[in-house]
């Protein structure tokens, strides 16, 4: 989460979550990140989102991909499991891993390249296939780890930091959930933490895919007069839609529901995701609506951001699947043989 | 020359039209009627209108490979008459729908045709074209009861079984198997000299495919993650799979299921859904074939390199490339046991019936997670997609599956830093924990570079401890995984290697090879890596001979790269033309030898 390493004494008087645990007990490996570079303030903010959650570190599992951002697994909650899988194939692989555990937590963090190019597919079909998981996407408009070609998110016109223009149409991940029926959907900036880390919680608690698109600006390749994934580019063109409020269950609601500038949304398990200031009645549950809204700010070069979508009525992989409610892997393997008497009754249909 | 219950007849129908049910009503009665029978569905990869064949073989002896040869051919689909006129052996007949008369060309010295007027039949009896088709095929079903003499007491209580729910089918069919069974009575001299006479020899056996059995494999083995992309002819594996989860894991009271079977949208995810599962602990399998295979290798290095456990069943169909997907070979091994880039090699095992494909599921998920690795079934179209006489499966219920070195809740406590790649007992595998167990269990996983605790490295010596230890993995593995299967014979001189589907028709070509003096020991190899006594096997020997189905003698190669026996100590026996291999290929290559050899 940081470059410079911390000395491992705890101040006694950092502040404790429900489970007893400081913030500290949420950071992970020292990164080994750019300094300044914007998957580190992200990292800032799960660290902080799961801290105030009070998830226990090791009922979560951190799954990446492969790039500058898929690495930052490691900088956070190193008492969680983390798996590194293969470039793009991040969606699958926690799939996997959800369908044969469905208690834990999952958080995958994934890249503008890893999602939207070789990942696309992947990304597509996790969506579709509604996997309860955070999904974070650190969006900087190149490859980092490769050092700095235009990635498939790219805005037409940017150029890169040798000065050459990117003539493709960009993917929006944000457009692209919405369209294929994602039912959470958001967009959020690095460099604003106290948008960010709502959304990071409200994602957390969502019963299914919950798409959070972070622009998060790579200062050695992409943080330059001419980018449209720089801080300052951002920083000026980001819009954000209504400030949502992340509410857990266990905590007191303290401001009234009748409050006319605030508008709730009732989480799966109980929490409430509250949207205040909604700008020109915007309706988070309607998706027509976030959809021209992304796109009306996109022809103005603005980045529409905020939680932009959510459907919490939607029906996860498991329940598609029709899988029991106890993870599979705590199934005693006598559920799952049929036995031997069952096998020859089952004989004598192939005779 | 044929004679009871020894010889072979063959269909030749139009794929798309219903003549697989009546095919698998001729095989199965005579099953029932106490004779060893053998099926093979050599069909077209297409769904209408194409050519296809089902082959039954009767042998009173029990040899269930493909026959040599063919005592009758019903020809229903006139655009390949000519090539079924021609597959008909000197004396044998040919059976046709005279309602449209056989051109004269077509008709054959020495071979007897039969016309009966199927279609004509039908189109007197049955009303509407789709009737008409399909009892067609009844029709040819009931000619061959009376010319070959099967049992129409079986085939009536078949019939009654199989539409038991639908008294209307069940009337028709009747009337259809009448209707062939009487004109084959009045008009000819039934039965032929060729026919059945019931036999006590299939006693508890039972007929299956290959891809059923695996699936119910993967049921009793503790499979509960199922991830797959549709491919020929692995897809019946899966949906076998799902058939019987349906049947025996669904929880009565609420409905729900205790699997989880993800349609993925291709290999790749397939094959990532299945390491996932396999990292948070669940036996997990998928099922494809070469081409899918193909799209795995990133993620079959990664397993390997992480050590995670996945079961990859390979149905193996004619490469490369697309190749003929409803063609059978043995093409893949070389691509299974080296699979992904960088040193990597993989537990493959070959089953050779699919009696083997239902055990063979709890080997190889033991050894996925014994030795956190993936582990390959290499079946093929043969075994997989054709109904093979078995014994009957039975299960020990004393199983307790393998889970391997797994660290519990209990034994975490005591841990006070947890290392993923600490080779403790020497055997070269280390202690896995799953996710969410434990705190002190955490840990990362990362396909790139790692010491020997999980963490990342650079380091060449903390790297190459890693995959050395890989090294001594596979070492274990080769003492573990089911050693070869021996079959010898006293006063042997020569010997054959083989394995998977090979192995009916070379036990059989080892029958015929002693009638001509040629007596061959046999070693069935039933899984990579190769355990010691394969090299001693083939170094005891003068004359080896190795029977594959592929192009480039893969398992020859495998044999001399990790036996270190020269590749040309071994001759090779290849068939690679897409058919279930028969006797005959093995045979003539071993005479063949030897006559040349002595000339
Ligand atoms: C199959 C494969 N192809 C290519 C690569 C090389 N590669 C590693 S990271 C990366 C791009 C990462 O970009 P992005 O996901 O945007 O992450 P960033 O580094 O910008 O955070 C590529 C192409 C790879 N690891 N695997
Ligand atoms: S290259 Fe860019 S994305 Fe990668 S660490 Fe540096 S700043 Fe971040």
């Amino acid at each position: 989460m940081t470059s410079i390493a911390k000395p491992p004494v705890r101040h006694p008087g950092l502040q404790r979550n429900a489970l007893g645990f400081t913030v500290r007990d949420y950071e992970g490996a020292m990164s080994t990140l750019c300094a300044g570079c914007g998957h580190d303030s992200v990292t800032a903010a799960l660290v902080q989102s799961f801290w105030e959650l009070s998830l226990p570190p090791h009922r979560a599992a951190k799954m990446s991909g492969i790039g500058c951002s898929s690495k930052t697994t490691a900088y956070f909650m190193k008492q969680s499991h983390g798996f590194n899988s293969v470039h793009g194939r991040m969606p699958s692989v926690t799939s996997g891993a959800s369908a044969a555990n469905r208690d834990l937590t999952y958080i995958g963090i994934s890249g503008d390249g890893d999602s939207l190019s070789i990942g696309l597919g992947q990304l597509s079909h996790a969506i579709r296939r509604n996997v309860r998981m955070l999904y974070v996407i650190d969006n900087n408009g190149v490859y980092g780890l490769t050092k700095g070609q235009f990635s498939a998110s790219a805005d037409i016109g940017s150029t890169s930091k040798k000065g050459e223009a990117n003539m493709q149409q960009p993917i929006d991940p944000v457009l692209l959930a919405l369209s294929l029926g994602a039912t959470f959907v958001a967009r959020s900036f690095s460099g604003d933490k106290a948008q960010l880390v709502p959304i990071l919680k409200a994602g957390l608690s969502h019963n299914g895919l919950a798409l959070i698109d972070v622009i998060s600006p790579c200062v050695t390749f992409n943080d330059h007069e001419g980018s449209t994934k720089s801080y300052k580019f951002t920083r000026e063109h980001e819009v954000e839609i209504s400030a949502a409020d992340f509410v857990p269950l266990r905590r007191e609601i303290t401001a009234p529901d009748t409050d006319s500038e605030v508008s709730v949304v009732a989480m799966h398990d109980g929490s409430t995701v509250r949207f205040r200031k909604t700008a020109d009645s915007y309706d988070p549950t309607d998706r027509e609506q976030a959809y021209a809204h992304v796109r009306a700010c996109q022809l103005r070069h603005e980045v529409a951001t905020g939680l932009l979508f959510i459907d919490e009525s939607g029906q996860d992989m498991h329940a598609m699947a029709k899988t029991t409610t106890q993870p599979l892997v705590d199934l005693p393997f006598a559920d799952l043989c049929p036995g031997n008497a069952a096998l020859q009754s089952l004989m004598e249909q192939y005779r | 020359m044929s004679g009871i219950n020894d010889f072979a007849f063959k269909m030749a129908t139009v794929n798309g039209t219903g003549s697989a049910s009546a095919n698998s009503l001729l095989m199965q009665a005579i099953f029932r009627m106490g004779i060893p029978v053998t099926g093979k569905n050599i069909f077209p990869s297409n769904i209408q209108g194409l050519p296809t064949f089902y082959e039954v073989r009767v042998s009173k002896d029990g040899y269930t490979a493909r026959p040599q040869h063919v005592d009758l051919v019903v020809a229903l689909n006139p655009s390949t008459y000519a090539k079924d006129v021609a597959t008909v052996r000197p004396g044998g007949y040919l059976v046709y729908d005279s309602s449209w008369p056989l051109e004269s060309e077509l008709e054959r010295e020495g071979i007897t045709i039969i016309g009966i007027p199927f279609g004509q039949m039908c189109v007197d009896t049955f009303i509407g074209d789709r009737d008409r088709t399909l009892l067609r095929n009844i029709v040819y079903a009931g000619a061959l009861a009376a010319l070959l003499e099967i049992d129409m007491d079986i085939i009536g209580q078949m019939l009654i079984e199989k539409f038991s729910k639908k008294k209307k089918l069940l009337e028709s069919n009747n009337t259809a198997i009448r209707l062939g069974y009487d004109y084959a009575k009045q008009h000819f001299a039934c039965p032929l000299p060729f026919h059945l006479e019931k036999m006590d020899a299939t006693g508890d056996s039972i007929l299956i495919d290959g891809n059923t059995a695996a699936g119910l494999g993967a049921v009793y083995a503790g499979a509960t993650v199922g991830a797959w992309y549709p491919i020929t002819p692995s897809t019946s594996l899966m949906e076998a799979f799902r058939g019987f989860c349906e049947r025996f894991r669904v929880e009565p009271d609420t409905g729900l299921h205790k699997y989880c079977i993800i349609q993925a949208e291709d290999e790749l995810a397939a094959a990532g859904i299945v390491i996932g599962a396999g990292w948070a602990g669940a036996r997990a399998f998928t099922n494809t074939s070469g081409p899918g295979i193909s799209l795995m290798q990133e993620f079959i290095g990664l397993a390997y390199y992480t050590e995670i456990p996945a079961v990859f069943y390979d149905v193996q169909r004619t490469g490369p490339a697309t190749g003929m997907p409803t063609r059978t070979q043995q093409c893949d091994l070389m691509s299974l046991a080296y699979a992904s880039h960088g040193d990597t090699k993989h537990i493959v095992l070959f089953p050779c019936s699919p009696e083997e494909c239902f055990y063979i599921g709890t080997t190889a998920f033991d050894l996925a997670e014994r030795f956190q690795t993936p582990v390959f079934v290499a079946s093929d179209l043969d075994i997989g997609m054709n109904d093979w006489m078995c014994k009957r499966l039975v299960w020990d219920d004393s199983y307790q599956p393998d889970r391997g070195k797994v660290l519990d809740a209990t034994e975490l406590e005591q841990v006070k830093k947890f290392s993923r790649y600490l080779d403790v007992d020497g055997d070269g595998i280390a202690a896995r924990t799953l996710p969410g167990v434990h705190p002190n269990g955490a840990y990362f996983v990362r396909g790139s570079g790692h010491d020997k605790h999980g963490a990342y490295t650079e380091d060449s010596d903390a790297y190459q401890e890693v995959v050395d230890r890989l090294t001594r993995k596979f070492a274990t593995a080769a003492t573990v995984v089911p050693a070869p299967e021996f079959h010898m014979q006293p006063d042997a001189h020569v010997a054959i290697v083989s394995l998977g589907s090979c192995h009916t028709a070379v036990l059989e070509a080892i029958d015929r090879l002693r009638d001509q003096g040629i007596v061959a020991n046999y070693m069935r190899i039933k899984a990579f890596p190769f355990n010691s006594s394969v090299r001693e096997f083939i170094d005891a020997h003068d004359a080896v001979f190795v029977v594959e189905q592929n192009r480039d003698a893969q398992l020859r190669s495998l044999l001399a790269i990790e036996t270190g026996v020269p590749r040309d100590n071994m001759t090779p026996v290849l068939d690679y033309g897409g058919m279930p291999l028969t006797a005959n290929v093995v045979v003539t290559a071993v005479a063949n030898h030897f006559a040349e050899v002595s000339a």
